[in-house]
């Protein structure tokens, strides 16, 4: 039985349907993402789950208590909203032990665990600032220290990273994630930010036009997506034309090429073949299944990896190769070659 | 420095500050509710809600009066019920020109509350509801004290304007000294016989001053009040 179910979920704004037929089972202290562009239904769902919103029809268990109907307070769970959502007429451990306090938690044992919490979040000595004291980073760990004060059932968490600059970003995700690994609570988290998702989560919700395209482990959904929307929306694509030549056969810009998995589509048909960038190697590599010329259109240095734009086999493909001292980036309209393996095709349906 | 007025004319200084304060404190409540009610509801009827409250700011106010009158007057349907069942008599006693005063005053009042409700981010009391606070916990500790300069500002116009009430205070009351002259109706009356400019003035000077002084410690509460709910002034 798992920690907190989600059967059949619908929800309906005037002739909308927002979310259809969504199902989800999550066990206790894993770390979930919903995964989506903006208006896929994500938002809605976690909505639900904190009873912001009422499912037209499903239901929702969480620890075994049907919750459905359950006005927020009545849940006992914990959330942190993207616009961090501090009271701002409280002080930093106001705002902390607001919860407990609506619980009727004494005052000796309420401070005691505000304290706890605040070091928790690696701010031990910010308790009497009001929240317009702090910076936005400092304002979302406050947010999470209030919502785990209670030691709620479940965390939800609303986009917590997108109003932050890039590095508190990625700081402040690592540190939930330490945080939620720490106290062991089951967390619903979610983002647009594919990223986010992929490096935070033990599994990942991609949903789209209101149903979960995929539920996966990040390293599952990113190389092995069930949807060409799950393809193309989790990271970057390259997406070739294959004509079937056979039931695990096609050609690739004229080359034939002998596929990992079996075709589902008649001989004659064409279908779409996708390959992360970094399954594409720069210049001609010793038994690639496909080499095709090509030109440099673009370079992008990005550090660690070097993203490259060429054309190759009718249309632009993008390589990432990984940044290496000696070996400097090409030039922009050099004349080369790319290398490919037929066991990195993956073939989208739909 | 009671010589300054006479006794008439601070009878209506007093009737005056006491009709606008009971007329502000009564339907305090009531506009905080109904403000509420137009920021945060959506619910059928809601504009005609909306255009009833607002109304008397529109309404000539000796219409109003008129209403007033045939409503709440001894004849009329609500003012029998009242004398009848409690004994309470509105038209020409000073508890009238509350209830005048209290009807011109609410629009300004349920205005500025409204503005304050939509300036507080509903994720706010979303995030108490989370922590396990009741709907009556979340406004007492969360709502309340941030809307409260939009609440004292529309307590100190609903009052300068109950003090000010003119055209249904004497329609619906009329203009009896020492029951309900206010100190409108009493500038008319001085206006009203020959040498009484000198007495209209004085009252003048009187109602500035109050105007005055009630602006000004609005202000001065409501800045302390946007200093202790921190950087929002």
């Amino acid at each position: 039985m798992s920690f907190l179910s989600l059967s059949h979920l619908e929800k309906t704004f005037g002739t909308n349907r927002v979310v259809k037929d969504f199902n989800l089972s999550v066990e206790k202290g894993e770390f979930i993402s919903l995964l989506g562009p903006s208006g896929c239904g994500k938002t809605t769902v976690l909505r639900m789950v904190a009873g912001f919103e009422t499912p037209t029809s499903g239901g929702i268990v969480i620890d075994g208590q049907e919750v459905t109907g359950l006005k927020p307070n009545q849940r006992n769970i914990g959330m942190m909203f993207q616009a961090y959502a501090l009271f701002p007429n409280m002080t930093v451990a106001e705002n902390v032990a607001f919860g407990l306090k609506v619980k009727g938690v004494a005052k000796d044992k309420r401070d005691a665990r505000v304290e706890e919490m605040l070091r928790l979040i690696g701010l031990p000595e910010m308790g009497g600032r009001y929240p317009f004291q702090l910076s936005g980073g400092q304002q979302q760990r406050v947010a999470l220290a209030r919502a785990l004060a209670p030691s709620p059932r479940v965390l939800l968490l609303d986009e917590p990273l997108s109003a932050l600059d890039a590095k508190v970003r990625v700081s402040l995700r690592n540190e939930i994630r330490e945080i939620q690994r720490e106290l062991g609570i089951t967390t619903i988290f979610v983002t647009h930010d594919q990223e986010e998702a992929l490096s935070m989560s033990d599994r990942v919700v991609v949903m789209n036009g209101g149903i979960a395209e995929q539920v996966g482990a990040p390293f599952e959904v990113y190389n092995r997506p069930s949807t060409r929307f799950v393809a193309t929306f989790v990271g970057t694509l390259n997406v070739f034309d294959g004509a079937v030549t056979g039931p695990q056969s096609v050609t690739l810009a004229g080359v034939p090429v002998t596929l990992a998995e079996p075709v589902e589509a008649s001989k004659g048909a064409t279908v779409a073949l996708a390959l992360r960038p970094e399954a594409v190697q720069l210049g001609r590599v010793e038994g690639a299944d496909v080499v095709l010329p090509a030109t440099i259109e673009s370079v992008e240095f990005l550090g660690s990896i070097i993203r490259v734009r060429a054309r190759a086999g009718g249309s632009v493909v993008a390589l990432d190769t990984f940044n290496r001292m000696d070996a400097p980036p090409p030039a922009i309209g050099a004349e080369t070659e790319v290398s490919l393996h037929a066991r990195d095709l993956i073939v989208l349906a739909g | 420095m009671t010589d300054w007025l006479s006794p008439t004319e601070w009878q209506a200084v007093a009737l005056s500050l006491r009709v606008a304060f009971w007329a502000t404190v009564i339907s305090l409540p009531l506009g905080i509710w109904v403000a509420w009610l137009l920021a945060r509801r959506e619910f059928p009827g809601k504009q005609v809600l909306n255009g009833l409250v607002h109304l008397p700011l529109i309404l000539p106010p000796v219409v109003t009066g008129y209403l007033l009158l045939i409503t709440f007057g001894r004849r009329g349907y609500v003012g029998q019920f009242l004398d009848q069942w409690f004994g309470i008599v509105l038209a020409f006693r000073w508890t009238g020109a509350v209830l005048a005063a209290a009807v011109m005053a609410f629009p300004l009042m349920v205005r500025a509350i409204r503005l304050a409700f939509e300036a507080v981010d509903p994720k706010l009391e979303q995030a108490a509801g989370t922590l396990g606070a009741s709907p009556a916990w979340v406004f007492l500790t969360v709502t309340l004290p941030l809307i409260l300069p939009g609440v004292l500002a529309g307590a100190v116009l609903a009052f300068a304007k109950a003090m000010g009430e003119f055209g249904a205070t004497i329609t619906f009351v009329s203009n009896i000294p020492g029951e309900t002259q206010t100190l409108p109706s009493a500038i008319y009356a001085f206006l009203q016989v020959p040498g009484g400019d000198a007495q209209a003035f004085r009252l003048v000077i009187v109602s500035i001053a109050v105007a005055m002084g009630a602006l000004i410690a609005s202000e001065w509460i409501g800045r302390r009040v946007a200093r202790r709910i921190g950087g929002l002034g």
